[in-house]
């Protein structure tokens, strides 16, 4: 179930390094939570191919050196290049190789009542932050995110105060460049939405460089009463990345939350998406696509948890996959006893456009409680050979058909970005993509 | 035989009779499993040299796996060392007449409308002249000798059909396939063999004669079924009766090898002792059961309906080696009071064309836990393989468990594969409208859960699908209130 | 047959029959009518015995027994009839096999043996004519996929089946053409005898064109406000339900 011992050194020694890096600030709580998550992956190990949650997505010998903490940290912010979302109206952060670049970054005109900070400000400014930080990864722990608590450093710090409608959506922008040096970040963000109040965030991924790029990142949501959220992340990354995205999300009563993730390349992308529906009411939305080629290797691991009665969670993911691609969908509902008159519907649909591509596909109810409607759905295949012929008939040649038809069944996903611009912007790189 | 050959022999077997010199004339061998014991049960059974070294090979390998964790089921540690392996069948004090018989047993039997007769064979009362059991297997055999066919007991095929045995043994379902079916392979008991030569179809169900001869196939069974080109036979394991079996863990194996344009449907029905209703004692019932569809056009379609042990775990599998080969599981699971099953089927598409078919209705009620686990395996020279899966899951009672686990993966553009799974509750207005007409809450849930069942009750011998149908209700018994 | 007196009954809560009187004796036919809400359906679930609604008050007697007292099931053995207002769909269960499990019990409960198939046969046979109903309809799940009309048309057979003393039909009329009107109206009429009672459950005067009366109920606000005989049922058609609420709401005011 482990992987090799040497790999668990590695760990303890880069903490060890790690630690030292921090001078002063060992003393918060913050360190005794990256203690305890030290502890965790020494006695836990790093999950290896045998490893029933990893077993398609095998990040093998690329984690020794992204646990390797020493010498690919880049301490400085190189120049972050334009990207196209610097037009779009909205609050700005601008991340260059895991480090805020504060240069670019623009929060204008952002109400007194939303707080976003860097997650270092965040342990010496929220004296509540120790009840949020690390309790959802607690109730769904995962070796990763246990590594990431372990050694993050960086990250945004999100508060939108009670009854507060964040006027425009923030963006989270990554840009890594390993044209120099292979880049590694373990960055951290966490965003306390409170009662009554709404966030919309993109969070935009981008690299370029020969070298690899290491990101194994967490996301904590904490949906509180009646507060809505949508969070999109877009991983738009070159072929030399690797990347492990933790997203949880804990919902308290009549909240309601849309996780968005969609993945266009990449080298190997692993996302954990986790949701707990913890009070009455609640309503978790997930949509996913992966749209890639080359050797593009994309995991989705998605677990919906219905605690309590009344709940609703809805997922769809889409997945195209072409040339030597290589797609996996995970599904988890589980509904807890106490979890009467859930509702819960999940969808899979995956098309293979080539005889080299490979899905591996499992959607997995776990049902405790009796009046439930849970169903699952999930199919793999290809273009429907009539409504090609349809189009075809029309008039439209067999390539533009296709392209329809592709562009159609992604749209599906895309189709859950109320952001406008984003929408557009991701219609367009699916359509560039489908006819390239 | 050369003279060498004769020598070694004769020093093999002596080597045994010293180990072993007062135990061969008994009827079992002493509890735990070393060497010893499986050359004690191939000597037992008079098997020839490469049977014994089958066993071993097994054995040894076995010594090398770890019992497997993963299936969605808790129990208690099996101590192996603890199990007697072989015990020939016990002459059992009979009873005189069915009114020796358990009270219990007796009222289940009369719910299943199981005939006073088939009632006496089931409970061991002697028989009456009239119907001889005997008589009656050897007219079946007579019949369907005549055809070619070969059935019989895995004991005697081992030594009238050994060159069968050898060829097909071990071939769909390897010595080092599992836990279970390694240690199966060292030291089963005995079973079934069923041989259906070319072109023959076999003119009956296999289960009747089964039926009869059904009793004392032990904890270890094995079954290989060969069906040669373009034959068919439809065979059936297992009654509907309660099984009070005294031992508590059953790995059987079974193998169904079909050649080019072969059909061979295999249901089952299953209801071992499941544990009394707080969850004390029952069977573990760990089988492997595996079809390969070896030849074009071939096709192998397995049936179950599980209500018993206490603890099943089972994936009847179908390996689609043949073009256009298809392969079908047809499956009820019901789980009440404290049962645990793990259950579902790998279908393995590695033809072109190749089709299944996944029909699975998991029932759960009392505190029981029932878990679908499948896998669709698409590779890559299957193009056009097609899988449509359907898993539903009935849960009646919040203290129940329903759980699907299915994998699918694909790696050929031209397959299509589809997945469906749903779980509900039987709606309270229904049992309303079945109360309204008179029907009482308990007998609405038998025919709301035989409804949901449907697809797959119609799958099996027509005989056995009635009494199939009033097991389902009477496994429920009790599980709403 | 069956008396009810001051029957009151709530849903979640909310009272709904704020005390039914009413006595139905044998071979009498009564039409309940109401605006929507007034508790018609109620009071029809109320005599089956429906779970959902607690009773807050009063009695019922059916046929010297006490009928709340009693299970659903064995009120049905008893002879009380619903035809459902939405008759409920059980997949993969036939109507045949369902009609077979009803009927045996009923049989039994009463010390009669159970129907062998033939015999089943032979009666189904006999009373789908009765309903003009198609035998490929009865061996399909019962009520799966069935239009409004089968359906209906359904529960009339199964009612023609049983043989009930009390029948209560919830209405049954509504959203049939006037041919299926006619024949579930035909059907209703040919079960009547001199020892069986009916209650029609209707928002329309329509159905009582085809199976006339002797009584005529208007239900309002969980009460019965008027009692009358098919010439009530004439006057509503006519005047609509309004001049009668207003009585009922000036005399409670």
């Amino acid at each position: 179930m482990t992987t090799p011992n040497e790999y668990i050194n590695t760990v303890g020694k880069a903490f060890e390094k790690f630690e030292a890096s921090l001078n002063g600030s060992k003393s918060t709580f913050l360190h005794e939570l990256r203690k305890e998550s030290l502890a965790a992956i020494l006695k836990s190990g790093l999950p290896g191919p045998k490893h029933e949650e990893y077993r398609y997505t095998n990040f093998g010998k690329a984690l020794e050196k992204s646990i390797a903490y020493e010498g690919i940290v880049a301490e400085t912010a190189a120049a972050s290049a334009p990207t196209p979302l610097d037009s779009f109206e909205g609050y700005k952060l601008y991340f260059v190789n895991g480090k805020l670049d504060a240069s670019r970054s623009d929060l204008g005109d952002l109400s007194e009542k939303v707080t976003v900070t860097s997650l270092a400000s965040a342990v010496k400014e929220q004296g509540d932050l120790k009840e949020y930080l690390g309790s959802i990864v607690k109730s769904w722990p995962d070796a990763f995110s246990h590594l990431n608590t372990a050694f993050a450093k960086e990250g945004v710090f999100i508060r939108v105060k009670k009854n507060t409608i964040l006027d425009k959506p923030l963006y989270i922008i990554h840009s890594n460049d390993t044209s120099a040096t292979e880049v590694l970040a373990h960055y951290r963000n966490l965003a306390i939405v409170e009662e009554g109040s709404q966030l919309k965030v993109i969070e935009a991924n981008f690299s370029t460089g020969a070298n690899t790029s290491y990101t194994n990142t967490v996301l904590e949501i904490f949906c509180k009463k009646n507060a809505s959220v949508e969070w999109s992340k877009l991983q738009l990354e070159n072929e030399t990345a690797l990347r492990i995205d933790n997203s949880l999300v804990y919902q308290e009563r009549d909240s309601k939350c849309t996780i968005n993730t969609i993945t266009l390349s990449g080298q190997m992308v692993r996302n954990n998406l986790y949701i707990a529906l913890d009070d009455e009411n609640t309503e978790a939305h997930m949509y996913g696509l992966y749209l890639i080629d080359g050797k593009t290797h994309v995991d989705n691991h998605t677990s919906v948890d219905h605690r309590k009665p009344n709940s609703f969670s809805n997922e769809l993911y889409k997945g195209i996959m072409d040339d030597q691609s290589h797609g996996v969908f995970n599904g988890k509902i589980f509904v807890r006893q106490d979890a009467q008159k859930t509702n819960a519907f999940q969808q899979n649909n995956n098309i293979l456009l080539s005889p080299n591509a490979v899905i591996n596909t499992k959607p997995q109810l776990e049902i405790w409680a009796d009046d439930v409607k849970c169903s699952h759905g999930c199919t793999t295949g290809q273009l429907d050979n009539e409504q090609l012929f349809y189009l075809r008939a029309r008039g439209i040649s067999e390539d533009k058909a296709r392209a329809m038809l592709l562009h159609a069944f992604a749209g599906d996903v895309i189709a859950n970005i109320s952001v406008g611009p984003v929408k557009e912007y991701l219609e367009q790189l699916i359509t560039d993509k489908i006819e390239n | 035989m050369s003279k060498d050959n004769q020598i070694l022999e004769e020093l093999t077997k002596s080597d045994y009779k010293y180990g072993f010199h007062s135990d061969i004339e008994t009827e079992s061998a002493p509890k735990g499993l070393n060497e010893d014991i499986v050359r004690f049960i191939s000597a037992k059974k008079e098997e020839p040299e490469w049977m014994l070294e089958w066993r071993l090979s097994a054995y040894r390998h076995w010594l090398t796996l770890k019992e497997p964790t993963w299936q969605n089921v808790t129990f208690p540690e099996i101590n192996y060392q603890d199990i007697i392996f072989y015990a020939a069948p016990k002459q059992k004090i009979s009873p005189k007449s069915l009114d020796e018989v358990d009270p219990e047993l007796r009222a289940t039997f009369e719910k299943l409308g199981i005939s006073f007769d088939e009632q006496k064979r089931l409970t061991g009362v002697a028989v009456d002249a009239v119907l001889d059991s005997v008589s009656v297997a050897t007219t079946f055999k007579s019949k369907l000798g005549e055809l070619g066919i070969i059935f019989c007991s895995f004991s005697e095929a081992v030594r009238e059909h050994p060159e069968l045995v050898k060829k097909y043994i071990g071939s769909v379902v390897p010595v080092n396939d599992n836990y279970f079916s390694a240690l199966n392979s060292a030291v089963f008991s005995d079973g079934s063999f069923c041989y259906i030569p070319k072109g023959v179809r076999c003119p009956m169900e296999l289960s009747t004669y089964f039926r009869i001869n059904a009793m004392n196939t032990g904890q270890f069974e094995r079954t290989l079924i060969v069906a040669e080109e373009g034959s068919y036979v439809s065979y059936l394991e297992g009654c509907t009766a309660p099984m009070r079996d005294e031992n508590q863990l059953h790995a059987a194996v079974v193998e169904i090898f079909a050649a080019k344009d072969a059909e061979v449907k295999y249901s089952t029905v299953q209801n071992w002792y499941p544990g009394s209703k707080e969850g004390k004692g029952g069977i573990y019932n760990f089988v492997t059961k595996r079809g390969l569809c070896s030849g074009d056009g071939s096709k192998i379609s397995w049936t179950q309906v599980e209500t018993g042990s206490a603890v099943t775990w089972k994936y009847p599998s179908c390996i689609l080696k043949g073009d256009n080969s298809i392969g079908e599981f047809y499956s009820v699971a019901v789980t009440n009071n404290y049962q645990q099953a793990d259950t579902g089927t790998k279908m393995i598409h590695i033809g072109k064309n190749t089709r299944s078919r996944i029909v699975s209705k998991g029932i759960s009620a009392g505190k029981s836990q029932n878990s679908y686990r499948g896998q669709v395996k698409v590779m890559k020279r299957a193009e056009g393989a097609r899988n449509y899966s359907q898993c539903d899951s009935l849960l009646l009672g919040d203290k129940c468990g329903a759980h699907t686990f299915p994998y699918i993966d694909v790696e050929n553009p031209l397959a299509i594969v589809e997945h469906e799974a749903t779980t509900s509750k039987i709606g309270e207005d229904q049992i309303f409208y079945c109360n309204q007409r008179g029907i009482a809450t308990e007998d609405a849930v038998a025919l709301i859960v035989n409804g949901f069942a449907k697809e797959v009750m119609n799958q099996l011998p027509m005989e056995f699908a009635v009494e199939a149908q009033k097991l389902l209700a009477i496994s429920l018994e009790g599980s709403v209130g | 047959m069956l008396k009810i007196k001051n029957l009151k009954a709530s849903v979640e809560g909310k009272m709904i029959l704020n005390g039914i009187n009413l006595e139905v004796k044998p071979g009498e036919v009564h039409a309940i009518m109401g605006p929507n809400g007034s508790g018609k359906s109620t009071l029809a679930s109320v005599l089956a015995g429906r779970e959902d609604y607690q009773i807050e008050g009063g009695e019922v007697e059916y046929i010297g027994k006490d009928l709340l007292d009693l299970s659903p099931e064995e009120r049905a053995r008893e002879g009380v009839f619903l035809a459902f207002q939405y008759p409920v769909e059980i997949p993969g269960v036939s109507t045949t096999n369902f009609l077979k499990a009803a009927l045996n019990q009923v049989r039994e409960h009463h010390g009669k043996p159970a129907l062998d198939a033939v015999s089943f046969l032979k009666l189904m046979k006999e009373k789908m004519a009765l309903v003009e109903i198609d035998q490929a309809l009865l061996s399909r799940s019962l009520n799966e996929g069935f239009s409004g009309g089968e359906k209906k048309r359904n529960e009339i057979f199964q009612m023609a089946m049983l043989e009930p003393k009390l029948a209560i039909l919830d209405e049954t009329d509504s959203g049939l053409d006037i041919d299926a009107l006619r024949i579930v109206a035909n059907g209703v009429n040919k079960l009547k005898t001199r020892d069986n009672a009916t209650i029609l459950i209707t928002h329309y005067q329509r159905l009582l064109d085809y199976i006339v009366p002797d009584f005529v109920h208007v239900l309002y606000k969980g009460r019965i406000i008027k009692s009358g005989d098919k010439s009530l049922a004439l006057q509503l058609e006519e005047k609509g339900y309004d001049w009668i609420k207003e009585e009922a709401d000036t005399v409670s005011a």
